[in-house]
C-alpha cells in the first residue's frame, strides 16, 4: 500500500484502515453523539467540504451532508444531475477546481472503482469513499459494525480489537457480485473475528469472492450457496438490494431467485429467530426481503441509518484532523 | 556512412551459434568483418567502440509497436517511438496499423515509411488485415505487400469474423506473410477491464476471462487446418502478445500438429502479475491484461520451451493526462521499447537460467523471421550492420523520465533492470550511446 500518497483522514478503502483505527474512529462516535449539539457545531465551524456526486444517492449524500452541518461545517453539493459538473472535465480538473475554491474534503460518490483513489491522489485532500462502482462503501461497513455492536448480545461491552466479533457469523446475501456494501463488510468484519458467510447464486456471487479473505485475520470469510444453511449458522443477516438494472445478460429467474434466498419470516423463525436483519439499502420489499421481516423486531436497518449519521461525523471530524484526529494517519 | 571498428566484445550471434570474443568492423551499412580479436587491428574506421566487457549482438527487433503517427503525435511520434527504440537496444521495429486514420491504404503506408518520419531506426509495418480494423473487408494485401508491408494485422482487435479471418489468412499464404491476431473475443470482454479472477473482484473490476484470449486461438487454428486441407495453401499466423497458459497450451498444440504458427510474449506479462495494479495503477493497464502468476509462469515455460518465438514489446503510449483518469476509462497499454531487454535479462536469464545467447536470440534472430527481414537479427557478413552493444552485468533502475518516449506510462518507473545498452548501429549509423 502506497498510503502516503494520500492526505491523512482519507477514506478510500477498509482495508487501509487498522483495527486501532477503527477503534478510533467508533470511540469518536461515541464522543460525538454525547455531546450537546451547541458543542458539536462548533468543530468544524467555518470549514468547507464538498460532497462529489456523479451517482445519485439521496441515502448516503444526505447522512453526510446532515453529518456536516451537525458539525457546523459548509457543504457543498456537487452533482451530475446539477449542471456543475462540466461535461468531459476529468475528474482529476473537477477535484482541483473544487480545492482551488476552498474545499477542505470531498466526499465522492463515483460509478467508477477506484475514482476516490484518483481523486485523492490528484487533490492531496481528504478524500471519503462515498461508494465507488462496485468497489467498495467504507462507511457503510463501519456504521453496519457500530449498529451489531450495538444490537449484539454480549458484543456490546467488548473492546473493539481482533477479538471484538469472536463467535459472531455474519451472513451476506444477494448480489455479492455488484456490491460495495459487501465487499467492505467482507474486508471489514473477519479483522475483527468475525466469520463472514457470502451467499448467493453463482451468477452474484463468483468463487473469485474468497479473494477478499484477510490474510492473518482470526475470522474468515466462506462462501455458501445454500441461504437456508447459512441462516442456521447466522448471528446477523445482511441482505443486499436485487440491483434489477444489472441482471441484464445475467442468466438469472427472479421467481427461482425469491424463492431460494428472500428472507421471509418462515425461513428466519425457523432458521434464526433470534438474528440481527440488516439491510444497506434501498430495499426491495417482496424481492430480496419480505415487507414483514424488514419491519419485523429483528431488523434494524433504521438503526443502521441512524448510526450512518452518527459514524459520518466521525469520519469527516477524522478527515479535517480535528476533536482527536489531529495526528490520524491512514 | 563511415566505418565502426568494435573491439574486445563478445560477440554473441544466435544466427550463426557464435558466442566468443570477436572484432567486429561495420562497412557501408553492412557487417563487413567479424573476426578473431586483433585481426582488424589495423582496419582504418572512424569510429571505435571498445568492448570489452560487453555483449556484441545483432540490433533488437520488435514486431509489435505502436507509434502513433499519423494523428496522435502527442502521445508519441515515429522519430520519438525510433528514438526510444534504439535507447532500448532496437534497430528494427514494426508499427501496428491502429493509427488515426488506420494504415490500410499504400498511400499511407508509404507516408508512414517515408525517411522525411524521422525513424532513426528502420522502420516496417504491418498494415491492417481489414479496411478501419473493422473487420469486414480485408484490405489489399498484394499492392500492400509490394509497398513494404510485412505482415497484416487489426491489432487493437481481432478479426472476429471466421470468414473474414479465413479469408485473411488465405490471401496472407498466397504472398508468404503471416496475419498477426490480437486474439481476445470481444463478444466476451465487454465493460472488462483487467485480468478475471480475485484481484478483480476484489477491485470491483469487471475482469476478461482467459477463455476470450485462447477461443480465438484455438478458432484460428481451426482455420488453418482448414485451409491446409482445402486450399492447399499453408497459412502463417502469428499470435500477438500471448498471456494465458490456455492460449499457449493452443499454440503448443498447434505446433505439434506442424501448422505455421508463431506467437510472442511481452516482456510484462512475464513480469508481472495482475496484482501490480494495486491501487487501480493506470500504468499496469494493458490489453491483454496483467494475469495471475499461473499465467505469468506459462508464458515463462513456453519461452524456455520452444513454443515462444519472440519477446515483442507492445511499446503503446499514451499522454499522462488519459492515463490520470479512472481505471476502467483509462486507455490500454504501456511503453516497453527502453525496459525489453533489461527486463528480458534480469526475469529470463538471471532468474530462470536462460542463456544470455537465446535472450538474444528472441529478440532478434526470431522476430526477424518471423516476418522475414532478410539481413536482420544476424551479425552474417554483408548483413545489415544492425548492431547493439550492451553491458550485460550492470544492473540498474529505470527511471521513466529519462524515456525518449514522449510517454511515461510504464509499472517499470525505477523497476530494476539487468544489462545496460551502451550503443546502438542502425545499419551502420551510430543511433545511440549509452
Ligand atoms: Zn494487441
Amino acid at each position: 500500500m502506497k498510503s502516503s500518497e494520500y492526505a491523512a483522514g482519507s477514506l478510500l478503502t477498509v482495508a487501509n484502515l487498522s483495527v486501532e483505527d477503527v477503534a478510533a474512529i467508533l470511540a469518536a462516535t461515541d464522543r460525538l453523539e454525547r455531546m450537546a449539539a451547541a458543542e458539536r457545531a462548533r468543530i468544524l465551524a467555518g470549514r468547507r467540504i464538498a460532497l462529489l456526486f456523479y451517482e445519485s444517492s439521496t441515502r448516503t449524500r444526505t447522512s453526510f451532508e446532515l453529518a456536516a452541518k451537525s458539525l457546523g461545517a459548509m457543504t457543498t453539493l456537487v452533482s451530475d444531475k446539477s449542471s456543475s459538473i462540466e461535461k468531459g472535465e476529468s475528474l482529476k480538473d473537477t477535484g482541483l477546481t473544487l480545492r482551488a475554491l476552498g474545499a477542505e474534503c470531498i466526499v465522492l460518490r463515483h460509478a467508477n472503482s477506484g475514482a476516490p483513489y484518483l481523486l485523492a491522489k490528484a487533490t492531496g485532500l481528504p478524500v471519503l469513499n462515498a461508494g465507488d462502482g462496485m468497489h467498495e462503501h467504507p462507511s457503510q461497513a463501519l456504521l453496519d459494525l457500530r449498529t451489531m455492536l450495538a444490537r449484539l448480545s454480549g458484543v456490546g461491552g467488548r473492546l473493539v480489537n481482533g477479538k471484538t466479533l469472536d463467535g459472531v457469523t455474519v451472513v451476506i446475501t444477494g448480489d455479492i457480485l455488484h456490491s460495495r456494501v459487501a465487499r467492505s463488510n467482507a474486508m471489514l468484519l473477519p479483522r475483527l473475528g468475525a466469520k463472514v458467510v457470502l451467499c448467493g447464486p453463482k451468477e452474484l456471487l463468483p468463487e473469485d469472492a474468497l479473494g477478499l479473505g484477510v490474510h492473518g485475520a482470526s475470522g474468515c470469510v466462506v462462501i455458501e450457496r445454500d441461504f437456508d444453511k447459512a441462516l442456521k449458522q447466522a448471528q446477523v443477516v445482511m441482505m443486499l438490494r436485487i440491483q434489477r438494472e444489472r441482471l441484464a445478460g445475467l442468466e438469472l429467474d427472479l421467481g427461482d431467485y425469491i424463492s431460494r434466498y428472500q428472507l421471509d419470516e418462515e425461513r428466519l423463525a425457523a432458521r434464526s429467530p433470534e438474528a440481527l436483519v440488516m439491510h444497506p439499502g434501498p430495499m426491495i420489499r417482496g424481492l430480496e426481503i419480505a415487507g414483514e421481516v424488514a419491519d419485523g423486531p429483528n431488523s434494524a436497518i433504521e438503526d443502521q441509518v441512524r448510526h450512518g449519521l452518527a459514524v459520518r461525523t466521525a469520519l469527516l471530524v477524522r478527515a479535517l484532523g480535528v476533536g482527536g484526529f489531529e495526528s490520524v494517519t491512514v | 556512412m563511415s566505418d565502426i571498428l568494435i573491439l574486445n566484445g563478445r560477440v554473441v550471434d544466435p544466427s550463426s551459434g557464435l558466442d566468443a570474443e570477436r572484432d567486429v568492423l561495420l562497412r557501408h551499412g553492412r557487417v563487413a568483418a567479424v573476426e578473431m580479436p586483433g585481426a582488424l587491428r589495423v582496419a582504418k574506421a572512424k569510429e571505435t567502440i571498445d568492448a570489452k566487457g560487453m555483449i556484441v549482438a545483432p540490433g533488437l527487433v520488435d514486431v509489435h509497436v505502436h507509434l502513433r503517427e499519423p494523428g496522435q503525435t502527442y502521445k508519441e511520434s515515429i522519430k520519438t517511438g525510433t528514438a526510444a527504440a534504439a535507447a532500448g537496444g532496437f534497430t528494427s521495429v514494426v508499427a501496428m496499423p491502429n493509427t488515426v486514420p488506420v494504415n490500410d491504404t499504400v498511400a499511407r503506408l508509404e507516408w508512414m515509411l517515408d525517411a522525411a518520419r524521422g525513424a532513426c531506426v528502420k522502420l516496417f509495418a504491418m498494415p491492417a488485415a481489414t479496411f478501419g480494423s473493422l473487420g469486414e473487408e480485408i484490405t489489399d494485401f498484394h499492392q500492400l505487400q509490394r509497398a513494404g508491408a510485412v505482415g497484416f494485422t487489426d491489432d487493437g482487435k481481432p478479426v472476429l469474423v471466421d470468414r473474414v479471418m479465413r479469408a485473411a489468412l488465405v490471401a496472407a499464404a498466397g504472398i508468404g506473410v503471416p496475419v498477426s491476431q490480437h486474439a481476445e473475443d470481444t463478444r466476451l470482454t465487454g465493460g472488462c477491464s483487467m485480468n478475471a479472477g480475485p484481484v478483480a473482484f476484489r477491485l470491483g473490476l469487471r475482469g476478461m476471462t482467459v477463455e476470450a484470449e485462447s477461443k480465438i486461438v484455438e478458432r484460428d487454428v481451426r482455420l488453418l487446418k482448414d485451409i491446409e486441407q482445402h486450399d492447399g495453401l499453408r497459412p502463417h499466423l502469428h499470435v500477438q502478445h500471448v498471456s494465458t497458459a490456455k492460449a499457449m497450451e493452443a499454440i503448443r498444440q498447434a505446433k505439434r500438429e506442424g501448422l505455421h504458427v508463431t506467437c510472442e510474449v511481452a516482456p510484462h506479462h512475464f513480469t508481472l502479475t495482475d496484482e501490480a495494479i494495486g491501487e487501480y495503477d493506470t500504468n499496469a493497464k494493458m490489453n491483454p491484461p496483467l494475469r495471475n502468476d499461473a499465467d505469468r509462469l506459462a508464458m515463462i515455460a513456453g519461452l524456455m520451451d520452444g513454443t515462444v518465438d519472440c519477446i515483442a514489446t507492445d511499446h503503446a503510449p499514451h499522454a499522462l493526462f488519459e492515463k490520470e483518469q479512472e481505471f476502467e476509462r483509462a486507455p490500454n497499454g504501456i511503453t516497453g521499447l527502453e525496459t525489453a531487454l533489461g527486463l528480458a535479462l534480469r526475469v529470463l536469464h538471471k532468474g530462470q537460467g536462460m542463456s544470455i545467447s537465446r535472450v538474444i536470440e528472441l529478440m532478434s534472430a526470431h522476430p526477424a523471421r518471423v516476418v522475414s527481414l532478410d539481413g536482420r537479427g544476424t551479425l552474417r557478413v554483408d548483413s545489415f550492420a544492425d548492431v547493439v552493444v550492451f553491458d550485460p552485468a550492470a544492473e540498474w533502475n529505470f527511471e521513466a523520465v529519462k524515456s525518449r518516449s514522449k510517454s511515461r506510462n510504464t509499472p517499470f518507473d525505477g523497476a530494476p533492470m539487468l544489462g545496460r545498452v551502451v550503443a546502438t548501429i542502425s545499419e551502420g549509423t551510430l543511433v545511440y550511446r549509452g
